[in-house]
């Protein structure tokens, strides 16, 4: 078993922390949520709309980054884009304010006509990213969106998060926790697929007296050994 | 429907954005042509094009589970199927676009056997009804061994492996109506139960159509090999996505 009764919610204008050691169900979690794997019991609801009963709903709604960035590699990155932009139904003239918009926000305007493979480990996560936001949804699901990005996308990439903060639902997991201390206004922390801790960055840091790291080795190294 | 439409246009521009197509269209173009005169095409001496349909399911047996590998397979691998199915679209929706996509191309590559056509017409007085016939036939069987494709191909991601399985059960279905097993089976079999095997072949329906004889017991049996076959794909889809 992954994950074990596991159970959050999250509101809009909220940027969800998602932490945990290697393992922990972080992405079986997410891919839950993605309407990807079905949980053998219990359900989540979001944007009102059943992962069992409307998963297409719930799809339409959010916008998944998957941790290993899929995508279809033969395909140049604006024919994957338009894509996307096709299965996902947007209309025509909307489809071009769409491109523009996510291109310049991810910064692949160099790579559009590039194909996937060819890509960098930075840039297929920027062209992933980009088909997560790309419909506009109002829940953001992103499994380690800065993973493999130099410090300075990752920088970029928290700035967007931070941006988009405030009219979107974001569930965000990582390992690195300085990016929760930058992001996040609430951190959960899974080990072994048990909530261990379900806070505020801040409150952590003073209910242990230490930083986050230690926070974090504090809780799951206990738990495990 | 929306998403039907995506999944099949770009399945379909899929195989020529890669090498495969070209392959696929050149090896098949040339068995189909040599076989053809293998069989002896000139020396039958009639205007019609059976030399060229009968190797068909042979040929068909081992170049439409190529067609159809990667299908679902290759998803897998990369671990695109997460994409796929994180958007929204139904599990139906993407198993009939990859399919018809699919049965497109394959459809395509019949297509551009058209100069065997235009020499019989040259040579003689065809039935034309007759090398319709043949050509919705051919359409028809590559359906079927499609569906059988997309289906092995959806429960591996290795594509070998779902090459070789749905080799053998193409395979089997073709040759359970030949001749050489029915003369075989007859030997410890009881007639109904050799008769009952061979209409469940392919070869059967196929050469009661390619001789012109269009019966919906024919036709109906393909469509409900091919509606079979692609809702277990389906039901294979849905239960194990990752993975």
């Amino acid at each position: 078993m992954a994950v074990d009764g596991v159970s959050f919610e999250v509101e809009k204008g909220q940027v969800l922390g998602f932490l945990g050691p290697n393992g922990a169900g972080k992405s079986t979690v997410m891919r839950m949520l993605a309407c990807f794997l079905r949980p053998d019991s219990g359900t989540a609801q979001i944007c009102g709309f059943d992962i069992f009963k409307n998963p297409i709903q719930v799809r339409q709604n959010i916008g998944y980054l998957a941790e290993n960035v899929p995508a279809y590699n033969e395909m140049t990155v604006g024919a994957f884009l338009n894509f996307v932009c096709d299965v996902r139904n947007l209309e025509n003239q909307k489809i071009k304010q769409a491109l523009d918009k996510v291109v310049s926000m991810c910064h692949i305007e160099s790579v559009y006509h590039q194909t996937i493979e060819t890509l960098s480990k930075g840039y297929k996560r920027r062209v992933g990213l980009a088909q997560a936001l790309i419909h506009d949804p109002p829940v953001l699901i992103l499994d380690e969106p800065t993973d493999g990005l130099d410090p300075n996308q990752k920088h970029e990439v928290r700035q967007l998060i931070g941006k988009m903060a405030k009219d979107k639902c974001i569930v965000v997991s990582t390992h690195i926790l300085e990016e929760v201390e930058a992001v996040c206004d609430r951190a959960i922390i899974i080990a072994r697929g048990k909530i261990l801790a379900d806070s505020t960055p801040e409150e952590l840091k003073n209910k242990y007296n230490c930083t986050l790291e230690e926070v974090f080795r504090k809780i799951t190294t206990h738990k495990v050994a | 429907m929306k998403g039907f439409w995506a999944v099949f246009k770009r399945e379909f521009k899929s195989y020529f954005t890669t090498p495969l197509a070209y392959v696929f269209l050149v090896v098949f173009l040339f068995f189909s042509g040599y076989l053809t005169f293998k069989e002896g095409f000139f020396e039958a001496r009639q205007a019609d094009m059976t030399a060229f349909f009968v190797s068909m399911p042979l040929l068909f047996v081992f170049l439409v589970p190529a067609a159809a590998m990667r299908l679902w397979a290759e998803e897998r691998k990369t671990g695109s199927i997460e994409l796929l199915f994180t958007l929204p679209i139904t599990v139906t929706q993407a198993v009939l676009g990859k399919f018809f996509a699919a049965w497109l191309f394959l459809i395509v590559a019949m297509a551009l056997t058209f100069p065997m056509a235009i020499t019989v017409c040259f040579l003689g007085k065809p039935d034309m009804g007759l090398i319709l016939a043949g050509y919705l036939a051919s359409v028809l069987m590559a359906g079927g061994f499609l569906a059988i494709g997309c289906f092995f191909s959806a429960i591996s991601n290795n594509q070998v492996i779902s090459f070789v399985l749905s080799v053998v059960a193409c395979a089997v279905l073709v040759f359970a109506g030949m001749p050489t097993t029915m003369n075989y089976l007859a030997t410890f079999l009881p007639a109904g139960l050799v008769e009952s095997i061979s209409t469940m072949s392919f070869q059967e329906h196929f050469d009661s159509m390619q001789r012109g004889v269009l019966e919906l017991k024919d036709v109906s049996y393909f469509v409900i090999l091919i509606a079979g076959w692609l809702a277990a794909c389906g039901i294979v889809l849905d239960e194990r996505k990752a993975g």
